[in-house]
C-alpha cells in the first residue's frame, strides 16, 4: 500500500519551487551538514590510511627507545593521568555544582561570584594552565614535573567544564520531584542522594566524557607540568608523558612522522572507545532511571 | 475536636499580602475543601500546612498551625511533620523509578529496610490507592510509563504509605480525564474514614460531590466556612453566592 503521509520527490520540489527561499535554506543547512560531515571523515580517513600501515608490534614494548618509538608508555600514563584528574576533579565539581543548584541561593553574590570565575576559567587557553602549573604546582610546591603536579593541573582546568554540566543536569531534574521527596519527610541529603542525582546522572556523565577528552587530547598544560619522560610512571612524582604529549614529542623531531601517524591512530581509536564505553553507561543508567 | 487548627495565620511572599488573618479549624475525619479563583491563597494555604512553603524564599508567615495541639511551626521537626501530613500535588510527580521503589521510597526514609515489611507496605497502600490491580503484574516497571490517572494514584499511594494522618491534595484531578477524575474521587471519599483530607479544587461540582465542608477563598480571605451542603444551597456572603453561581472567578 501507499504511504500517504509521505511526500514524494515530486510534491517536494514543486513546494521548494514555489518558495525560493526555503530552498535556498534547505540547500545551505544541507551543505553545512555535508562540510562537516566529509570534514571528519577526511581527517579521519587520512589519519588511519596513513597510520594504520605503520602499526607494529615494536610500537607496543614496554620500554621506549629511539628504535622503536613504542607509545605504550604514553598510553598507559594517559589512563593514569586521566584517572589521577578524574579523581580529584569529579567530587569537587559534582559537590560545588550541588551547593551551587540546591543549597546556594540563586541570586547571591557569593554564587554569583563563583559562576562568573568557573564560566572565566573554562574559556581560558590550556597553555595558561600550563604556566600557572608550572610556576605554582611544579616550582612553589615542590612537586617537581610529575604525575601529580600533571594530573592537580588538568583537574583545574576540567572543573569548570564539569560544574557546568553537572549544574546543567541538577536544574533539568524537574522541581516536582523535589517537592515529592521533601513532601514524603525526606530531607536535603537523602532527596539529593537518592532522587534529585541519578536523575541527572546521565547529564552528568556526558560531562565527565567531555573532560576525559579533553585530557587525553592535552598536551600544552602537560608539558609544562608533567614533562617528557617517556617512560611508564613508577609513582606520583615521576614525570610522563601522555599520548597527545609523545605525538608532539615524536613529530618535533622530525623523524618518526609515520609513527607519529600511527600513534595518532591509535589515541583516535583510545577516544572512539571512550566515547562508546561512556556512551553505552549513560544508556544504561538513562535507562535505568526513565521509561521502562 | 479539630485536627488541625489554624488561628491568626498571615502569609507574605515578599511585598504580596498572600494570606489574611485566616482561621480556620479542619476536623478530623473529614473531607474540606478549599475554593476560590485562581491567585486567591488556597493552594498557599495548603502547602502551609505541611510547611512546603519554607522552599518559597521570601515566603513570611506569622501565626499559628496545630496538629493535635502541637505548633507545626515550633514544636514539631519538620520531617516528622510531613510524615504525618502527606501531600498530593496538582501534577503527578511520581520519581523516575520503579513503581514498587516509589511507594517504598517513604517508608525507607522514616527506616522501614525489611523486604517481607515493606512488600506488604506497597500493597496495602497500592490497594488503598485503588490501583494495585492495573500495577501488581508490573511493579518493577518505571512509573513514569503509567498513564496521568495511573500515575496521581501512585502519587496518593506513595503518601499513604508513610501513613499519614492528614492527606493534603492540592488540585489532585485538574490534570486527569473525567474517568481517572471519578476514580480519584471515589477514592477520597472512601479514604476518609482513615484519614482526615483537605482537597483544593477549582471544580465547585467536586467541592459539593466529595468534601463535608468547604472554604471559599477570595484575595488571600476566608470568606465563608461552612458545611458544604449549606455553603452551595444558602451562602450567607453574597461573594459567595456570586462565585457559586458562576457570575465571577
Amino acid at each position: 500500500m501507499e504511504n500517504i503521509n509521505q511526500r514524494t520527490w515530486k510534491q517536494e520540489w514543486q513546494s521548494r519551487r514555489k518558495n525560493p527561499l526555503s530552498l535556498v535554506l534547505y540547500l545551505l543547512v544541507c551543505g553545512a551538514a555535508l562540510a562537516t560531515f566529509s570534514g571528519i571523515l577526511f581527517i579521519v580517513g587520512y589519519i588511519l590510511v596513513k597510520g594504520i600501515p605503520h602499526l607494529s608490534p615494536s610500537l607496543f614494548e614496554w620500554t621506549y627507545d629511539s628504535q622503536n618509538v613504542s607509545l605504550l608508555p604514553a598510553l598507559i600514563n594517559t589512563i593514569y593521568m586521566t584517572i589521577l584528574a578524574l579523581t580529584m576533579a569529579v567530587p569537587i565539581g559534582i559537590g560545588s555544582s550541588i551547593y551551587l543548584t540546591e543549597y546556594a541561593r540563586r541570586d547571591h553574590l557569593f554564587v554569583r561570584v563563583i559562576r562568573i570565575a568557573t564560566e572565566t576559567l573554562a574559556g581560558i587557553p590550556s597553555i595558561i594552565y600550563g604556566l600557572f602549573g608550572a610556576l605554582f604546582f611544579v616550582k612553589f610546591a615542590g612537586m617537581g614535573l610529575s604525575l601529580l603536579s600533571g594530573a592537580v593541573t588538568l583537574s583545574i582546568m576540567i572543573l569548570p567544564l564539569i560544574m557546568r554540566t553537572t549544574e546543567e543536569a541538577l536544574l533539568s531534574v524537574p522541581d516536582g520531584y523535589r517537592e515529592g521527596a521533601f513532601a514524603l519527610g525526606a530531607g536535603k541529603i537523602r532527596t539529593i542522594g537518592w532522587i534529585v542525582l541519578p536523575s541527572a546522572l546521565p547529564g552528568i556523565f556526558s560531562g565527565i566524557i567531555l573532560a576525559i577528552g579533553r585530557i587525553v587530547g592535552e598536551s600544552a598544560a602537560l608539558i609544562f607540568t608533567a614533562g617528557t619522560v617517556a617512560e611508564v610512571a613508577k609513582n606520583l612524582f615521576s614525570s610522563t608523558r601522555t599520548l597527545a604529549v609523545h605525538m608532539y614529542a615524536i613529530s618535533g623531531e622530525g623523524l618518526y612522522v609515520n609513527q607519529t601517524y600511527a600513534t595518532a591512530v591509535v589515541l583516535l581509536v583510545l577516544v572512539i572507545v571512550i566515547n562508546l564505553i561512556s556512551e553505552l553507561i549513560a544508556r544504561r543508567l538513562g535507562s535505568e532511571s526513565s521509561d521502562e | 475536636m479539630s485536627k488541625l487548627t489554624i488561628s491568626d495565620l498571615n502569609l507574605y511572599y515578599g511585598d504580596f499580602h498572600a494570606l489574611k488573618d485566616i482561621n480556620l479549624d479542619i476536623a478530623a475525619n473529614e473531607i474540606t475543601a478549599f475554593i476560590g479563583p485562581s491567585g486567591c491563597g488556597k493552594s498557599t494555604l495548603l502547602k502551609s500546612l505541611n510547611r512546603m512553603n519554607d522552599l518559597v524564599r521570601n515566603c513570611q508567615i506569622t501565626g499559628k498551625v496545630e496538629l493535635d495541639q502541637e505548633d507545626v511551626y515550633r514544636d514539631l521537626d519538620i520531617n516528622l511533620l510531613r510524615k504525618k501530613v502527606g501531600m498530593v500535588f496538582q501534577k503527578p510527580n511520581p520519581f523516575p523509578m520503579s513503581i514498587y521503589d516509589n511507594v517504598a521510597f517513604g517508608p525507607r526514609t522514616h527506616g522501614i529496610h525489611n523486604k517481607a515489611q515493606l512488600d506488604e507496605i506497597v500493597e496495602r497502600s497500592l490497594k488503598q490507592a485503588a490501583i494495585w490491580d492495573e500495577v501488581k503484574d508490573r511493579l518493577n516497571k518505571s512509573a513514569l510509563g503509567m498513564s496521568g490517572g495511573q500515575q496521581q494514584r501512585l502519587c496518593i499511594a506513595r503518601a499513604l504509605a508513610i501513613e499519614p494522618d492528614i492527606l493534603l491534595m492540592d488540585e489532585p484531578t485538574s490534570a486527569l480525564d473525567p474517568i481517572s477524575t471519578a476514580k480519584i474521587e471515589e477514592l477520597v471519599i472512601e479514604l476518609k474514614s482513615k484519614y482526615t483530607i483537605v482537597i483544593v479544587t477549582h471544580n465547585m461540582q467536586q467541592a459539593v460531590r466529595i468534601s463535608d465542608k468547604t472554604a471559599f477563598f477570595l484575595l488571600g480571605e476566608i470568606v465563608e466556612y461552612n458545611k458544604t451542603s449549606q455553603l452551595f444551597s444558602l451562602p450567607q456572603d453574597e461573594r459567595t453566592e456570586k462565585y457559586i453561581t458562576g457570575r465571577f472567578g
